[in-house]
């Protein structure tokens, strides 16, 4: 489980994240809403120290970390062990092949024998129903191939958490299913995730939890047909400017 | 004319295999490992002493980018002897003029190549740092496994571009009595009175060298771009 207390993050005068305090259930699916610019990414990215927040108390497991002291490298890198991130650009290796992304990390991070990690991305690639594609360079795939790609690298890693950062944004409608449809998959094996996204019917349907932060603040913290069925005037601005009807 | 071309080409590759050649390549590889590590320490953000570190790197870049390659040349050859150090250097530093050779090509090199191995390095998307941090690497781990094979992508024109001009710079070499291949054709060319005839020829031969390396150049960034090409799908999303 992720708890998180009192979060606080500033960019220069810019306040991002005001006294964030939440939890993440493990083997949960907990999707980050709010509109652009609210801080969902930075506090996403704060789960995986890509941003290091100013104050506030995270834990994770049995790993505590007080923001307000400064963060060992031990401790950086033990974190992210257990959480992965997948981004909105993929960010796969352009230099390695499909396959060569996929264990790169288990290979030179986790120490696994070379073989074992190669027989586990094999599995993972076809999970996500591409085992044909070992030997493509990532310039070779479609960015929803490659989406998935990145997917399987998280997963590769076995994390606690993957922590997915509009994982869908910079794909075409049929792309984005693809992509989905491997979330989903991953959602009903249990595996715990926190998902930034702006797809309100794929929120509606596989978050356990839905965290709305709007300009810092975590204005909704709590079940998802709470949030859909929601009486506060804002969260309804909010879902209603977010879903096309006429 | 035909006999002496015939007779001193032979003498002027000999010079150039056994000296222009050897002096650039060992000079090149030491510059690049240099450049690297002056690239690393230029764009690393550590505060404290390591801005100290920061600040030799660029002032040896501004140092040898700043001043001409033959005065440095005559500095280190002819100039070091007569830096007398008591206790340290009592007799001055004398080098002989291959040392002195590779040590001045290796740092003037250096000195560009760092420069084009810093803007490699930095070309390299944020994202492929986070997406390296992300699986737990630590910051030599990344720079080894991610960011440099792909900067060396990058920084393959312009470092070849580097090593072409340093064949051509060891030319120089002559003027501290190196017996390369352009101090062989001024030796023919003392004897035979064929000045335009011998520099004519030696300029070839510097050409020929520089061609086969523009074709090792080629054939490098086709092997170095392979990932780079789709041969199939496509980039659609």
């Amino acid at each position: 489980m992720i708890t998180l207390e009192k979060l606080s993050k500033s960019f220069g005068n810019n306040v991002v994240l005001k006294d964030i305090t939440t939890t993440f259930p493990e083997k949960q699916t907990t999707v980050i809403l709010g509109p652009s610019g609210s801080g969902k990414s930075t506090l996403l990215r704060s789960l995986n120290l890509l941003e290091k927040p100013e104050a506030g108390i995270y834990t994770i497991d049995d790993l505590t970390i007080d923001f307000s002291k400064p963060v060992s490298s031990k401790t950086t890198l033990d974190l992210r062990q257990l959480t992965e991130m997948v981004f909105q650009s993929f960010n796969l290796f352009p230099h390695l092949t499909v396959l060569k992304n996929i264990i790169e990390g288990p290979v030179h991070v986790l120490k696994t024998p070379k073989d074992k990690a190669i027989q586990e991305a094999k599995q993972l690639l076809a999970s996500v129903g591409l085992a044909d594609k070992e030997d493509a360079y990532p310039a070779q795939l479609s960015g929803g191939q490659a989406q998935r790609v990145a997917i399987a690298r998280s997963l590769a890693m076995h994390p606690e958490y993957i922590l997915l950062d509009e994982p869908t944004s910079a794909l075409d409608p049929e792309l984005e299913l693809e992509v989905l449809k491997v979330l989903l998959k991953i959602h009903n094996e249990n595996q715990s995730m926190v998902i930034v996204t702006h797809n309100m019917a794929f929120a509606k349907q596989v978050a356990n939890k839905i965290l709305f932060i709007e300009h810092g603040d975590a204005r909704y913290d709590g079940p998802t047909e709470g949030f859909f069925n929601s009486d506060d005037e804002r969260i309804k601005n909010f879902i209603a400017s977010m879903t096309f009807s006429i | 004319m035909w006999k002496i071309i015939t007779e001193s080409t032979p003498q002027l590759i000999v010079a150039g295999l056994k000296y222009t050649i050897p002096i650039a390549v060992i000079s090149f590889v030491i510059g690049l490992i240099l450049a690297l590590i002056v690239a690393l320490t230029r764009i690393s953000q550590k505060r404290g002493a390591f801005s100290i570190l920061r600040w030799i790197a660029s002032f040896y870049v501004w140092l040898f980018r700043s001043t001409p390659l033959l005065v440095q040349l005559f500095i280190v050859y002819f100039g070091l002897p007569y830096l007398i150090v008591p206790g340290l250097f009592p007799n001055g530093i004398k080098l002989d003029p291959y040392t002195a050779g590779i040590i001045t090509f290796s740092l003037n090199t250096g000195a560009y190549c760092a420069e084009t191995v810093r803007a490699a390095l930095l070309s390299v998307p944020t994202g492929q740092w986070e997406a390296a941090y992300a699986i737990g690497m630590n910051r030599s781990l990344v720079l080894r496994r991610i960011i440099i094979p792909q900067a060396l992508r990058t920084a393959l024109p312009p470092l070849s571009n580097s090593f072409i001009g340093l064949v051509k710079d060891t030319s120089l070499a002559a003027s501290i009595t190196i017996v390369e291949m352009f101090e062989v054709s001024q030796q023919i060319a003392a004897a035979n009175y064929q000045p335009l005839l011998m520099y004519t020829l030696v300029a070839l031969i510097y050409a020929v060298f520089c061609t086969v390396l523009s074709w090792l150049q080629k054939w490098l960034e086709k092997k170095s771009s392979a990932y780079m090409l789709p041969t199939q799908g496509g980039s659609n999303g």
